[in-house]
């Protein structure tokens, strides 16, 4: 039941609707705010199939945990309220993998060679691909298709992160939601080292 | 008899000095008379300077020529909440520079709040001949390899502590950086590192220095390695362990036991990442020694918690996660007689419902109990004013308190009242108060209270309350010796801080973002008060695009004799006469 829910959201048979007006002149679907990069490009195949079907998978746990998405909007969270360190607040929000709280989760992004790093709100995406093409843009660079198999096969750049375990993880091999949970920071990693992951 | 001050011979004078360490002390003695003032100078050895832009690199060095040690500040306290934006400033480089071609025999540098880069760690190590102590607290901007530079060049190095400092570590492999020949380490603190370090390396490191005394280490370093660590450390006195579990494995236990046994100098314990209970035991020897236990990042919780602390009965200083519960504060309160310090913070500070049963009672227990409590700072989600008057009258040598009520603006929960008169007879009571911090429900009121009894109160942290400018000018022209003032969310305005102004120059700092300041007046205040910074942080863009009477979004203010600042970013407007 479940799976058929998530099967259609991503068909987005609204999209497909026959009506007046011009496409994408429609309010968005979801009441709650949407995330502020919006993914034009029609992700590739591979990698939407695989996050449809982790995504039912993240959709029938939400609803399992019952009251969190019915329920109304989690309160707003305040800036910098409790007081309590900032780096510390990384390390309790990954230790809550069903909390819902309203704070950004940022995460510092290097790229090999770049001079400086940059941050991203991890909480902004609802999925890889936007991550990705994100990223993408942000630097300028190519990273390619996922595959469960072969990784980013052929690019020259391989996007990593650090999870709470303190290793290095190849983007895109967990479900989003304990992505989202467990990465500390993200590192693309440049050349040889990243073709070197798809053996 | 008169005796003229030239009579006294310098060197003496000199030499009684050299015994006169504290800093208020040493400017005190420089103010006697103009020969006292260059005696002192020409000898003062260490500087301690509360905010980086109070004064220029080249003033201290002109007026202070044989310093061996420097401790500065840079950002703002709220900036470890996040209310500073990235980019602000704090960039230490322009000091390392200044100072690596004016000392030459420098020694030590302590750094807080300041964005330290890999080229500064460089500069650092390569500078300095007989560098001993290098100490960055909640800093950010370095990685590794600067921890190499420093690792592989500075020959005499006793400290090495990175305290809460955020690290690019893409590798441990900077360790192994300290030659073998390298043996005069006492301190090392590497507790906040994410990635491995090389553990043969540390281990090495740690067997070849007999003078370690504090070794932290980091998460990443196993439960069944450390006790190789402690047998190659027995003298140690202050240890921080890494992750705390592994698979219960009887041999791994008993090994872990003895070598802590073998340390008969710890006195601090801390660490405890991920603890499984089962090894806990293996602590047990050393308890009855600890005077300080840090289990903020330890998941214990219930009875394993209680019987850890509970055998720590010659503890002064406890940080504790809110599992503690009231309890366990309880059992601390009847086995700790001499406890000066505890900190309690909360294991889910963002959940809507407490987690744990922990309430003021657990707070007043320990006020009960421990008669020699001094500094405090405690997460909770309810409070009442019968509370906060109990304590106040158990602990009247309190000098540090901090109640952090999780909910902005939670009243009494009993009377629904707000908390003024807790506060209120804390401040009065607890006549050495020199730290507070307010929270919960609260009106000007509580700002009559301090400015009327907090004669000796230095630091105000302030969110969520008061009603009117009245509270920002009870505070202002009350506290004699207020010297930061850090403000947020509060309906202060224009009126208070321009009533107030000459107080500014008194005081180190003043911070108050999401308040009613407008930017007519910090203009009016910078264009008065030439020898402060009044700095305006407005992430909306120039404020000047928006009408006057606007209230700007963030407000730094600080006695500087250094002038402008001209290190700062798009999104900070120094209102200065005629820069602005």
């Amino acid at each position: 039941m479940e799976r058929s829910m998530a099967y259609e959201r991503d068909l987005n048979l609204k999209a497909t609707e026959l009506r007046l007006g011009l496409p994408g002149s429609d309010e968005p679907e979801k009441p709650s705010t949407t995330p502020s990069v919006r993914s034009n490009k029609r992700a590739s195949p591979e990698i939407s199939e695989e996050s449809r079907s982790k995504g039912s998978s993240c959709v029938s746990s939400k609803v399992e945990s019952g009251e969190r998405d019915s329920a109304p909007p989690a309160k707003e969270q305040v800036v910098g309220w409790p007081p309590i360190r900032s780096y510390r607040k990384n390390c309790l929000r990954a230790k809550k993998n069903d909390q819902v709280d309203g704070a950004g989760m940022y995460v510092k992004v290097s790229v090999d060679g770049a001079p400086y790093l940059r941050k991203i709100d991890l909480k902004v995406y609802k999925s890889y691909p936007e991550l990705l093409e994100t990223l993408e843009n942000m630097f300028k660079l190519t990273i390619g298709e996922y595959s469960e198999k072969e990784g980013y096969n052929g690019s020259d750049f391989a996007p990593t992160y650090e999870d709470k375990d303190g290793d290095w993880m190849l983007v895109g091999d967990v479900p989003w939601d304990m992505f989202i949970s467990s990465c500390k920071r993200l590192r693309i990693m440049k050349g040889s080292e990243a073709r070197g992951l798809s053996c | 008899m008169l005796r003229k001050a030239s009579s006294f011979p310098e060197e003496m004078l000199e030499h009684v000095l050299s015994f006169i360490t504290s800093d208020k002390d040493r400017n005190a003695v420089s103010l006697v008379c103009k020969s006292w003032y260059e005696i002192e100078r020409w000898c003062r050895k260490r500087i301690f300077v509360g905010n980086c832009y109070a004064v220029r690199p080249e003033m201290v060095i002109r007026r202070f020529p044989e310093l061996r040690s420097v401790e500065l500040k840079g950002k703002p306290h709220f900036a470890d909440f996040d209310l500073v934006p990235d980019g602000w400033g704090g960039c230490v480089y322009p000091w390392i520079a200044a100072l690596a071609t004016a000392y030459p025999l420098l020694e030590e540098i302590k750094l807080k709040r300041m964005v330290v880069s890999d080229e500064s760690l460089e500069v650092i190590a390569k500078s300095f001949k007989n560098f001993k102590v290098l100490v960055l607290s909640s800093c950010e901007g370095f990685s590794t390899d600067g921890l190499a530079a420093v690792a592989a060049n500075c020959r005499n190095l006793r400290g090495l502590d990175l305290r809460e400092s955020e690290v690019d570590d893409p590798s441990g492999q900077w360790l192994s950086r300290f030659p073998d020949s390298f043996t005069s380490l006492a301190s090392l603190n590497i507790s906040c590192l994410g990635a491995e370090v090389s553990f043969s390396a540390l281990e090495r490191l740690v067997g070849r220095c007999p003078d370690l005394k504090t070794l932290r280490l980091n998460h990443a370093v196993p439960l069944d390695k450390l006790a190789n660590l402690l047998r190659g450390a027995p003298q140690l006195v202050e240890l921080g362990t890494g992750a705390y579990s592994a698979e219960l494995q009887p041999d791994v236990f008993s090994n872990l036991a003895g070598a802590f046994s073998g340390c008969k100098e710890l006195r601090s314990l801390s660490g405890f990442w991920n603890v499984f209970p089962g090894y806990l035991p293996a602590v047990y020897p050393v308890c009855s020694g600890l005077t300080s236990l840090n289990l903020r990042d330890a998941n214990i919780q219930g009875a394993d918690l209680i019987k850890l602390v509970s055998q720590c009965r010659s503890l002064q200083r406890l940080w504790v996660l809110d599992y503690i519960e009231d309890i366990g504060l309880e059992e601390l309160a009847a086995c700790c007689k001499d406890l000066t310090e505890l900190r309690v913070f909360p294991s889910d500070p963002y959940g809507a419902e407490p987690n744990v049963s922990l309430t003021e009672r657990g707070l007043v227990s320990v006020s009960e109990g421990c008669p020699k409590l001094q500094s405090v700072l405690y997460f909770c989600r309810q409070m009442t004013n019968a509370a906060l008057v109990t304590i106040a009258k158990n602990s009247p040598r309190m000098t540090c308190f901090r109640l952090c009520i999780i909910e902005p603006r939670a009243p009494d929960y009993q009377t629904l009242q707000p908390l003024d008169l807790g506060f209120g007879a804390i401040v009065e009571n607890c006549k050495d108060l020199r730290r507070l911090s307010l929270s919960g429900l609260l009106t000007d009121r509580v700002f009559e209270y301090i400015g009327t009894y907090a004669k000796k109160l230095e630091m105000l942290s302030v969110a969520f309350a008061g009603d009117s400018d009245l509270g920002l000018h009870h505070v202002l022209s009350g506290c004699e010796k207020l010297c930061k003032l850090e403000i947020r969310d509060c309906p202060f305005g224009d009126n208070a801080l321009l009533a107030n102004a000459a107080k500014l120059e008194t005081m180190r700092s003043l911070w108050m973002s999401s308040c009613s300041v407008s930017f007519r007046a910090c203009k009016l205040l910078g264009q008065k008060m030439p020898r402060l910074n009044v700095e305006v942080i407005d992430e909306r863009g120039p404020p000047d695009l928006r009408p006057e009477n606007c209230p700007v979004e963030k407000l730094y203010i600080y006695r500087t004799i250094a002038g402008p600042r001209f290190d700062m970013p798009g999104f900070v407007w120094t209102m200065n006469g005629d820069s602005v």
